[in-house]
């Protein structure tokens, strides 16, 4: 078996409210250099081991993320 | 006629939409699982709001694979009324019956409270009794309620007439894009809302505006009864023969 780490986040130009609210938290924590955050999910994936990516890459676009709005990396 | 409200674990409307049809409209309702394989003989089926599944990944993303699912959408293709209310729009979002996804509220804040939103459709079982330009007020109640598509999917949208209400104040209450507070797809039959007509149905609750949505669909489904069961989209191009499909006063400056 193996595990397979999915990142997934908005796509850059989608509002990522959360983000927003996060970088004034931090700006008002005192670390004003911040000037961008965007949050996503990791998500691990326990299956065997010939699990092939694109069978991973159609998980992500099925289900794990929605591709209208967020895109994903697989580590 | 028989309605079917679907339970998921999570939903919190669904005994709502069930006294509202059961004990306010007179109407057969059956209770359908989440985890059944059909959705019997109902003439049509209701997705309630809630939180199915605690929202977990995304709003409606794992209601979207329940079993029931496939029955809801062969139910939906073959042109009988659907609606999804708040998180049942979000469901059918994820679903793929409806176009679009939700994001979190423009403020991160959950708005809960009344709001006014403006017939654009009346192509739609459910608002087949209405006219276009009437405004409705009936309450959101939700976190994820922006409503997101790109700009060629909107236009899409806009230019196949699918935008059937539009939050009427000026602003969407959670960032919408243009306004939509509801959808549905390009046959008409699927329709989806943000604000919940089942919690504005009786007087005593402050409105009765969301009855009309559920006697549109029931005077629909009895007009479809009379023709027969299956020529209801012949039954709906009737109705409304010259359909404009401009938005009616919306402003894309004011967005």
């Amino acid at each position: 078996m193996t595990t397979v780490r999915v990142v997934i986040t908005l796509k850059p130009g989608v509002l990522d409210a959360q983000g927003q609210a996060v970088r004034q938290g931090l700006h008002a924590l005192g670390y004003e250099g911040v000037s961008e955050v965007r949050i996503g999910k990791h998500i691990e994936i326990t299956m065997p081991d010939e699990t092939s990516v694109d069978e991973i890459n159609a998980m992500c676009r099925r289900f794990l993320a929605n591709p209208l709005i967020e895109e994903w990396h697989v580590g | 006629m028989r309605f079917g409200v679907v339970i998921f674990p999570g939903s919190n409307c669904d005994h709502d939409c069930i006294h509202v049809l059961r004990n306010v409209l007179g109407q057969d309702v059956v209770e359908l699982w989440h985890g059944d394989s059909s959705v019997n003989d109902v003439d049509c089926v209701v997705l309630p709001g809630g939180f199915a599944y605690g929202d977990y990944l995304r709003a409606g993303a794992v209601a979207a694979t329940s079993p029931i699912m496939p029955a809801v959408k062969s139910f939906a293709e073959s042109g009988r009324p659907v609606l999804g209310i708040c998180n049942g729009f979000q469901v059918l979002l994820e679903a793929g019956l409806l176009p679009g996804a939700m994001l979190r509220n423009r403020s991160l804040q959950f708005r809960c409270r009344p709001v006014e939103m403006r017939v654009e459709s009346t192509r739609t079982p459910f608002t087949w009794n209405l006219r276009e330009g009437q405004i409705l007020q009936m309450p959101i109640a939700h976190g994820e309620g922006n409503y997101f598509a790109p700009d060629d999917m909107l236009d899409e949208i806009e230019r196949t007439g699918q935008v059937v209400f539009r939050y009427s104040e000026g602003i969407s209450p959670n960032g919408a894009a243009r306004f939509i507070a509801g959808l549905c797809n390009q046959a008409g039959n699927v329709v989806g809302l943000m604000p919940h007509p089942e919690r504005a149905a009786e007087a005593i609750l402050g409105s009765t505006d969301g009855r009309l949505l559920f006697e549109s669909v029931v005077s629909f489904l009895e007009s479809r009864a009379v023709v027969g069961r299956s020529s209801w989209v012949v039954a709906t191009e009737q109705r409304s023969p010259t359909y404009d499909l401009r938005p009616t006063t919306y402003d894309r400056s004011r967005r």
